[in-house]
């Protein structure tokens, strides 16, 4: 794409998303201070992997992706209350806490998607007292008919909890401007995630996950534009088909790799056509409806609704035969499992999905990343192997 | 130092223990082998084993049959065989030990276990249950329920109404599905006198456990719970089970009249957090009572149950009062504070020295954050506190010189500390 700037020369612009690739790694949190500037609203750090966003922006904060410290943040403290064998999220969570990152956020948000996000939500309000910890119970039994008005509950009691921090009140009409705004937010990255798996020349995996980061880290209703204008930049390009193999990437849905790393991966012959980073902010199938109790709608969307995830446990449908029919829909030649140092429920499904993919004859290959990493080049390396194997067998 | 040699102990209890222990385990192996009965997989923390056992469905408890593995010294090439299968050396060891036996046809040293007819995931605190589960779903085809525990979150402590509602929902699906599995509707009578039991159990472990607020403690409440608590979680509802902790009440009763302790000589009184390296339980053991250390409370002995602050099953509120059980009164579905909390009232109330915090690889439910613990203890307490490392289940991660240095150094201290004391409080500077 380009742009005449009025003289004699034309410049290249560049796609949105690289606009934003700095900030989205910033853990001074710039979008989040320029919308507090602007508004005078307060944000919530919202930890991963997926929580009702929705109740926290209409309780009167900003919902706010909380990803650890990645690689921008030296850890000097957390790891006398961490063990070595705790991911490095948890830790380098805690980190932004003693290095007084969190100033823009009245509350932090877990959910109970394992058992170190748990204790570590306890060890935050201990130690951070500034911050309101509000935990949400997400139910695991998604069969019980009774799951949806618990869940509808937690919701009412967590909303109570984020306007008592607030002082707002909320009305259902009120909920149902947010979620429209979140139903929209959603659809412009269900359209953007939808347009990589057809053409992921067209729009690479770096960029599209910039842009995902930019949606938790934003208002919905601002980002919303950009993921728009976006996919129209992106449905403009005429970029062709370089010879690389089609994988997707499964893993990372809680720690989140360096944005280097990802790129590294793509850039050793392969297109990601479908990957879950971030999963949580763009869980859902379709729009949550807006009719009837919003409580509710939220409710069954996260029951009955929304993709398959890690940190989900659904009986109905185990998990490695989603990740493969998916692997099939997409067309994708090969499966790359992109998986946190020490995150025990990614570790536990690659035990699943390695039985699933070798029953498909699905090639696949194992990865083990943290966030705080820097050096690329022997997974590269990895990468390249693989797709060696797989181009020239 | 001086060398508290410990006492050779084998009354009637621990006998009692290893008869009625297998016996429970000759009834799985009938089952593997074809008896007809039925039996379900469940787990330790808060569970409705009342419910299983009015279907006279044996509960299995995969985590029992691991650590039984690991104390006989066989549960590492049950780990490797998982490892080999794609599992993480960062994974649970419980689960892969028990994913290994399934591989291995379920055949231990003791018994041979039987595959589940119906697997209960009581799903709580502890996330990894989930995945264990899903796993042997997954492995064994048979039909599988998460009961989904709500943990405790709310800035009282307590669980709410919606909480204890859709509990006891999820206990009247269970019924259903054991109704389907075994063909039987449920017997209220039955069932009410096993809630009756498992009430009178729950008393009576209640009364032992306070007994170690006597100087000296009766029994180690680490070591010698642990006893205890293989009949507590296999046996509970029963009669043998009641019976035993009859035995159990009787026998502690006397030793508390006779001024009986674990050791020649109670020197220190400490609290342990975390639960046991089974791999390895003789040598730790050792490593404490060599200092005269008897553990007067433990965090490990609460997983399945916490009845010492006062709960008792209800047979007016049978569904109820497992749903109480299940959600608040079980130290896995008690938010990390909470057992902050727990260890204070033991420090306090059971008169304890020190906190030892046994820090576990396999189980990030009970160690994640542990270094904050210690920090509380330490500097908002000013509690002698330990923090080791090692593992429930995998011997790798058993360093027993580095360990054995550790708590030399701490009991030294504690000992210093003492000293220090006593000439303060004696007028001598």
């Amino acid at each position: 794409m380009s742009r005449d700037i009025g003289m004699t020369t034309t410049i290249e612009t560049p796609f949105p998303a690289a606009r934003y690739r700095d900030v989205v790694e910033d853990r001074d949190f710039p979008t989040v201070r320029d919308y507090a500037r602007r508004t005078g609203r307060a944000a919530a750090g919202c930890y991963p992997v997926y929580g009702p966003f929705e109740l926290v922006r209409a309780a009167g904060l900003l919902p706010v992706g909380l990803f650890g410290g990645g690689n921008r943040i030296e850890i000097a403290h957390a790891d006398s209350r961490f063990q070595s064998f705790i991911c490095s999220i948890v830790k380098s969570t805690m980190e932004l806490g003693f290095q007084e990152k969190l100033g823009p956020f009245k509350a932090l948000l877990f959910e109970s998607i394992c058992d170190p996000a748990r204790n570590l939500a306890s060890v935050m309000s201990r130690n951070f007292a500034d911050q309101k910890s509000v935990y949400v119970h997400l139910p695991q039994n998604m069969t019980s008919p009774a799951a949806v008005d618990y869940l509808a509950s937690e919701y009412r009691r967590v909303l109570a909890e984020l306007c008592a921090v607030t002082g707002a009140t909320v009305t259902a009409d009120d909920l149902r401007a947010n979620l429209r705004s979140y139903n929209a937010m959603r659809a412009a990255l269900r359209d953007l995630y939808a347009f990589r798996g057809r053409r992921p020349e067209s729009l690479l995996t770096g960029e599209l996950y910039t842009l995902t980061r930019l949606a938790t880290l934003m208002d919905p209703d601002e980002v919303t534009p950009i993921l728009r204008e976006s996919l129209a930049a992106a449905n403009e390009r005429e970029d062709r088909p370089k010879d690389r193999i089609r994988v997707v990437l499964i893993g990372a849905f809680c720690e989140q790799p360096p944005l280097e790393l990802v790129e590294s991966i793509e850039e050793s012959g392969c297109y990601i056509v479908d990957d879950d980073f971030m999963l949580g902010w763009r869980l859902f199938r379709r729009d949550v409806p807006l009719d009837g109790d919003p409580f509710v709608a939220l409710a069954r969307a996260y029951l009955d609704d929304s993709l398959h995830l890690s940190t989900k446990h659904d009986l109905r449908v185990p998990r490695a035969k989603a990740i493969v029919e998916s692997a099939r829909a997409l067309k994708a030649d090969a499966a790359i499992c992109l998986i946190a140092k020490f995150c025990e429920p990614g570790l536990f499904d690659y035990a699943l999905y390695r039985k699933a993919f070798d029953e498909n004859a699905i090639p696949h290959l194992y990865l083990e990343f943290e966030e705080k990493m820097w050096l690329y080049e022997k997974i590269r390396t990895e990468v390249e192997t693989f797709v060696e194997s797989m181009l020239f067998r | 130092m001086t060398a508290a040699v410990e006492i050779k102990y084998q009354g009637e209890l621990h006998l009692l223990q290893k008869e009625i222990m297998a016996k429970y385990y000759a009834e799985a192996t009938a089952i593997a082998e074809g008896n007809g009965k039925k039996a379900a997989h469940l787990l330790i923390a808060g569970n409705p084993v009342e419910l299983l056992r009015a279907f006279d469905v044996l509960p299995i408890y995969p985590e029992v049959n691991v650590l039984q593995i690991a104390v006989r010294k066989g549960s590492l090439p049950l780990i490797l065989k998982a490892e080999e299968l794609g599992y993480a050396t960062d994974n649970c060891a419980y689960v892969k030990a028990d994913i290994g036996l399934y591989h291995a046809g379920g055949v231990t040293p003791f018994a041979k276990i039987p595959k589940p007819d119906v697997l209960v995931c009581n799903y709580v605190g502890c996330n990894v249950y989930l995945n264990w589960f899903e796993h042997l779903a997954e492995l064994t085809h048979a039909p599988a329920m998460n009961i989904d525990i709500p943990f405790i979150r709310t800035p009282d402590g307590e669980p709410t109404e919606a909480d204890v509602r859709y509990v006891v929902k999820q206990l009247e699906e269970l019924i259903v599905l054991l109704e389907n599995v075994t063909g039987k509707s449920l017997d209220w009578t039955e069932f009410t006198k096993i809630v009756e039991r498992s009430a009178e159990t729950g008393r009576l472990w209640a009364e032992i456990k306070d007994m170690t607020k006597q100087r000296p403690a009766p029994y180690d409440a680490y070591f010698d719970s642990v006893t205890m608590m293989a009949p507590l979680y296999t046996l509970r509802g029963t009669e043998e089970g009641l019976r035993f902790f009859e035995v159990a009440h009787r026998e502690m009763s006397a030793r508390v009249r006779e001024g009986r302790g674990p050791l020649q000589e109670e020197r220190f009184r400490i609290v342990i957090e975390g639960p046991p390296p089974w791999p390895k339980l003789r040598v730790f053991r050792d490593m404490f009572s060599r200092w005269g250390a008897v553990a007067v409370a433990s965090t490990y002995s609460t997983v399945g149950g916490l009845w010492e602050f006062g709960f008792r099953h209800d047979p007016k509120h049978p569904l109820e009062s497992i749903a109480a059980h299940m959600l608040s009164y079980n130290v896995c579905n008690r938010n990390f504070l909470q057992r902050y909390e727990q260890i204070e009232r033991y420090v306090d109330e059971w008169s304890a020295d020190a906190v030892v915090i046994h820090s576990v690889k396999s189980c990030r439910l009970f160690s994640a954050g542990q270094g904050d613990m210690r920090e509380h203890f330490v500097r908002d307490r000013d509690v002698p506190t330990l923090l080791i490392e090692s593992d429930l289940e995998d011997p790798r991660y058993f360093s027993e010189a580095q360990l054995r240095n550790r708590i030399d150094a701490f009991f030294e201290a504690l000992e210093q500390r003492r000293i220090t004391a006593g000439r303060v409080a004696g007028g001598v500077a």
